[in-house]
């Protein structure tokens, strides 16, 4: 579990984060949406420690990582996996020497445990076959599918991911949430999904924060959000005047 | 402006302190070294010897020109050409061209990181990114740039012979004469140092303005341009400086 205590952050004198509350549960898919702007990936940094809050306090279970010292933190990172964007995969490496690159550089396992393992995680990602290509050889969902890969190859307590389906179709997108959800189901990781994709809230939002100006808008879960009447929440994810009449018969107003 | 130079030379400072921890896996390290030594070294050889054998072709010429009407041997023109070739061209020319060539490649190359996030994607993995991209690339340009250095010198001594003994401006004899005449062993030293400051130099800075490029595209170019321009002015400052401390 990830608690996440008063997190307020500032660059100069803008205050992007204004003391956010909020718990991540092991094994759920913990959502954070909200509009652009909102501090979702200033909030995503914050928590695997890419920044420092100005105030507050991060625990992961019962390490708060806001007191670590540099040498911890690189120790406490290789129980963090995490899927970026554009998933930042490593241009002059295969598709299986990216798997491979954290138990190249982590483990002392043999060249065949090591194979197996990247061999399983190409399974579970669904990737036979392109082991040998590279990045720029590949589509974008099957990138995302490389780097989810990456990120749970060493076995990871804690998933971050930043806007898994950003640039991909709904069908691809609905391949990726599943992924990400069955993963953390199986393996019981705390996983954190910075998305503002409405289907993703939809489908696996079994804890959703909503982020508005930096403040802890909302939570609840998938089920709650059709019928809650919380304004924030209903123009985020029904914004367009199609999707509120959908709602509104789904309701049956 | 003095703050922003210090700045810059604080921040410099600490990435190199970061560089210099415990690698993670030393194998893992020592692979890149290989590669990065690849591409500097290899991918150098060819535009380095052209430029060489040019530079050793002019110079040989230009001098066997200027001594045609004077009381002064044509045998000097393999000396002054040795001699000009080891303790200034080969060194300076090569690695001016090298910061070009090299110094542009690693900006771009770890600025490019840093904009798709892999360095980010590193950072989370543990990896110290500073140790990790930046080590490996100095390491190898310590290495292999001596050595184009050296064989930069070897070529434009040969360009000097091609170019004046086959077009009959000298003699055979004449030119290898010069070349063995009044040798001094400490230039090659001196080379050789210049040679380790000017490595350090093509790929610790572009290495810095990649690391910390911030931006687009526009700031990628911008960074990859500094860190030519800034490289070459370093180059020709300490140039200048090692020879007023080794003459």
């Amino acid at each position: 579990m990830i608690r996440a205590i008063d997190i307020k952050k500032s660059f100069d004198d803008v205050e992007v984060l204004k003391g956010i509350t909020t718990t991540f549960e092991k094994g759920k898919t913990n959502l954070i949406i909200g509009l652009s702007g909102a501090g979702k990936t200033v909030f995503l940094k914050l928590l695997v420690s890419l920044m420092k809050p100005t105030e507050g306090e991060i625990w992961y279970d019962d390490t708060n990582i806001t007191k670590l010292n540099k040498r911890q933190l690189i120790d406490l990172r290789k129980d963090i996996g995490m899927l970026f964007q554009g998933s930042a995969l490593f241009d002059s490496l295969t598709v299986e020497e990216n798997i491979r690159f954290p138990l190249d550089m982590f483990t002392k396992k043999s060249k065949k445990e090591k194979q197996y393992r990247v061999d399983e995680m190409i399974d579970v990602v669904n990737l036979k076959g392109s082991n040998a290509k590279y990045p720029g050889e590949i589509s974008g969902g099957m990138q995302k599918r490389v780097g989810i890969a990456r990120s749970i190859v060493l076995n990871p307590k804690y998933l971050f991911c930043d806007e898994p389906n950003s640039g991909l179709d709904p069908k691809t997108s609905m391949v990726i949430d599943d992924l990400i959800h069955r993963i953390t189901k199986e393996n019981q990781i705390t996983t954190v999904i910075n998305t503002h994709d409405m289907n993703s809230v939809m489908e696996i939002g079994e804890k959703i924060n909503l982020l508005h100006m930096g403040k802890l808008a909302w939570v609840g879960n998938k089920d709650e959000v059709l019928e809650n009447e919380n304004e924030l929440l209903q123009n985020f994810i029904f914004a367009s005047p199609f999707l509120q009449r959908l709602r509104k018969r789904a309701l049956g107003k | 402006m003095i703050l922003n130079i210090f700045y810059h030379i604080g921040r410099f400072v600490n990435l190199f302190r970061l560089m210099f921890s415990k690698p993670e896996k030393l194998s893992m390290y020592w692979k890149e070294v290989a590669r990065q030594m690849n591409d500097i070294g290899v991918g150098s050889v060819l535009i380095v010897s052209m430029i060489a054998l040019f530079i050793g072709a002019v110079a040989a010429m230009q001098f066997a020109y200027q001594l045609g009407n004077t009381f002064v041997p044509l045998y000097y023109t393999g000396y002054v050409v040795r001699d000009m070739t080891i303790i200034e061209l080969a060194p300076t020319i090569t690695c001016l061209v090298l910061a070009g060539k090299v110094g542009s490649n690693i900006a771009a190359e770890i600025g490019g990181m840093r904009q798709k996030e892999q360095i980010d994607a590193l950072e989370i993995m543990g990896v110290n990114t500073a140790s990790y991209l930046i080590a490996p690339k100095l390491i190898a340009a310590l290495i292999v740039v001596p050595m184009l250095v050296a064989i930069s010198a070897f070529i434009s001594i040969f360009g000097g012979f091609l170019a004046v003994v086959p077009t009959g401006m000298i003699t055979e004899a004449d030119y290898v004469l010069g070349l063995r005449s009044f040798f001094v062993p400490y230039n090659v030293f001196m080379m050789f140092v210049k040679a380790f400051v000017f490595a350090f130099m093509l790929s610790a800075i572009p290495a810095y303005q990649g690391y910390f490029v911030k931006g687009g595209s526009i700031e990628l170019g911008k960074a990859s341009t500094n860190a030519v321009v800034l490289s070459d002015v370093a180059i020709l400052l300490s140039d200048y400086i090692i020879a007023l401390i080794l003459t």
